[in-house]
């Protein structure tokens, strides 16, 4: 176990000495944009919009009260949202998708010897291949602000669709004692996400042996970290902030 | 010229190289030859720079290895080219892409510059047709001359080659290792070929080292390896009954 955290720690320091041409690195930080950041947005917003909408219905029939007001499920759904649904649990399946897609194509590269052939013609490959999914994943605080968007407007669809609240109520609710800085808190604990999204996959993929079967495994070894990590990561950033 | 001094390699206790000496001459097609498990890969790998030897030296060009600087590493690097066993190519560019590579990455020339230059060695390993096809849309032996093509379009001084012909069928087999062969000579290489593919060693070994169990066993030229009375060489070289009646009819005539 610490033997690959000193592994993971000295390939991060690798991942920025003898950078890659500028001109090559544009161009492979754009195809991973589009990979990693521009290719998740269609899975996000699905997911997000349902997520909100189930959030906000559970809230809506577990609260039934004279004395709680309609706002609540607007507030809740918000609450919900914002502080965890978006970053923590977005990134728990951008660790599925995300994550898998970096290891396997990673370790797909490992075993047909491509990473080697870099490594021969005097070319950092782990500032080649990592380097690039680390720039384009501190995108995703734009992939987490589409999450909350379509989140609560999931939420207001099925509020209203399910007859629970008045769009009045709910944007009340949405409204009510707002802080600003539970925004800027997501987007810190999605930015450490990011860069566990980015690295810990790489690591398993930079470093495996084996042949394709081993890249299933890398794979499925690397969402289970990922989500490890992500879950105590958020536990001691939610400590740190509002402890 | 690439010259090996007692080079010896070790994993945890298990000695897989056992003091090498030799010497990789240069504008020649060097064959290293042995069975699975005999440090062939080993030994490549230490030339390439991916493993490091826990004992001995290696010259390249009378200048050893290990007291080089770091620049002169990097320049060392840019003088190798390499064929993998598996071609190496890279999936989602095409011929044309996978040649440019090298020079993309290491040169400051302009885009028409690096094109006329990946164009020309694309020529030469008569690729031009599938200039623009991804490596899954072309034969193995197409691939193969793909990365030759990318591993000589830097102009390297050394060539080396894992089983460049493993996985073809022996006409293919034939071409790519002409293609080595002719290669080396016309821009007067120094080629090191790891091989167990006899007819490889009939056609192109113009020097031979054999391995065995991680030492040299014997080395030569492909025709005194007809002659040799060297019972592991024969044993290897000559397994089939095809290269024991070959064998025989040259002594005979």
């Amino acid at each position: 176990m610490l033997k690959h955290i000193g592994a993971y720690f000295l390939m991060l320091r690798m991942v920025f000495v003898k950078p890659t041409k500028a001109n090559v690195m544009y161009g492979l930080i754009f195809k991973e944009i589009q990979d990693l950041i521009i290719g998740s947005l269609g899975i996000v917003c699905f997911l997000s919009f349902f997520v909100g909408g189930v959030v906000s219905i559970q809230t809506a029939l577990n609260i039934d009260g004279e004395l709680i007001p309609e706002s609540l499920v607007g507030f809740a759904t918000r609450q919900s949202i914002i502080l965890e649904f978006a970053p923590t649990f977005m990134a728990i399946i951008l660790a599925g998708k995300v994550g898998s897609y970096i290891t396997s194509s990673i370790g797909t590269m490992r075993v047909t010897e491509q990473i080697d052939a870099l490594e021969v013609m005097g070319i950092n490959s782990l500032n080649y291949l990592i380097f690039p999914k680390l720039v384009a994943m501190t995108l995703l605080p734009i992939v987490i602000i589409f999450s909350m968007f379509l989140g609560i407007f999931g939420g207001w669809a099925a509020t209203i669709y399910g007859g629970f609240s008045s769009t009045a109520a709910f944007v009340e609710g949405v409204q009510m004692d707002f802080k600003p800085f539970h925004v800027f808190y997501a987007f810190i604990k999605t930015f450490l996400f990011a860069i566990i999204l980015a690295t810990i996959p790489s690591y398993h993929g930079y470093y495996m042996r084996g042949g394709a079967l081993d890249v299933g495994r890398a794979s499925t070894v690397s969402f289970v970290w990922c989500s490890v990590v992500i879950i105590v990561v958020n536990y001691f950033t939610t400590h740190m902030f509002f402890s | 010229m690439i010259r090996l001094e007692n080079i010896q390699k070790y994993f945890d206790d298990t000695a897989v190289l056992k003091g090498i000496t030799t010497e990789f001459e240069k504008g020649k097609t060097n064959l290293v030859i042995g069975q699975s498990g005999s440090g062939k890969t080993v030994l490549l790998k230490i030339l390439l720079g991916l493993f490091t030897p826990n004992k001995g030296e290696i010259y390249f060009e009378n200048t050893p290895f290990s007291s080089m600087t770091d620049d002169e590493h990097r320049t060392l690097r840019r003088e190798i080219g390499m064929v993998f066993q598996g071609s190496a190519l890279y999936d989602s560019m095409t011929v044309l892409e996978n040649v440019l590579f090298p020079i993309r990455m290491l040169t400051k020339l302009s885009e028409s510059e690096m094109i006329a230059q990946a164009e020309s060695v694309i020529e030469r390993v008569n690729l031009s047709d599938a200039r623009n096809k991804l490596p899954n849309e072309i034969s193995g032996g197409m691939q193969k001359r793909v990365a030759i093509a990318r591993a000589v379009v830097m102009r390297p001084k050394y060539l080396f080659c894992d089983e460049p012909n493993s996985g073809l069928d022996p006409k293919t087999a034939i071409v790519i290792d002409n293609l080595i062969q002719e290669i080396t000579h016309e821009n007067n290489i120094t080629t090191v070929i790891n091989s167990h593919d006899m007819n490889s060693v009939m056609e192109i070994g113009e020097t031979i080292l054999f391995l065995e169990n991680g030492e040299k066993e014997w080395e030569g030229t492909k025709d005194n390896i007809f002659k040799t009375d060297n019972e592991a060489v024969t044993d290897f070289v000559y397994s089939s009954n095809l290269f024991k009646k070959v064998r025989k009819l040259y002594l005979e005539s």
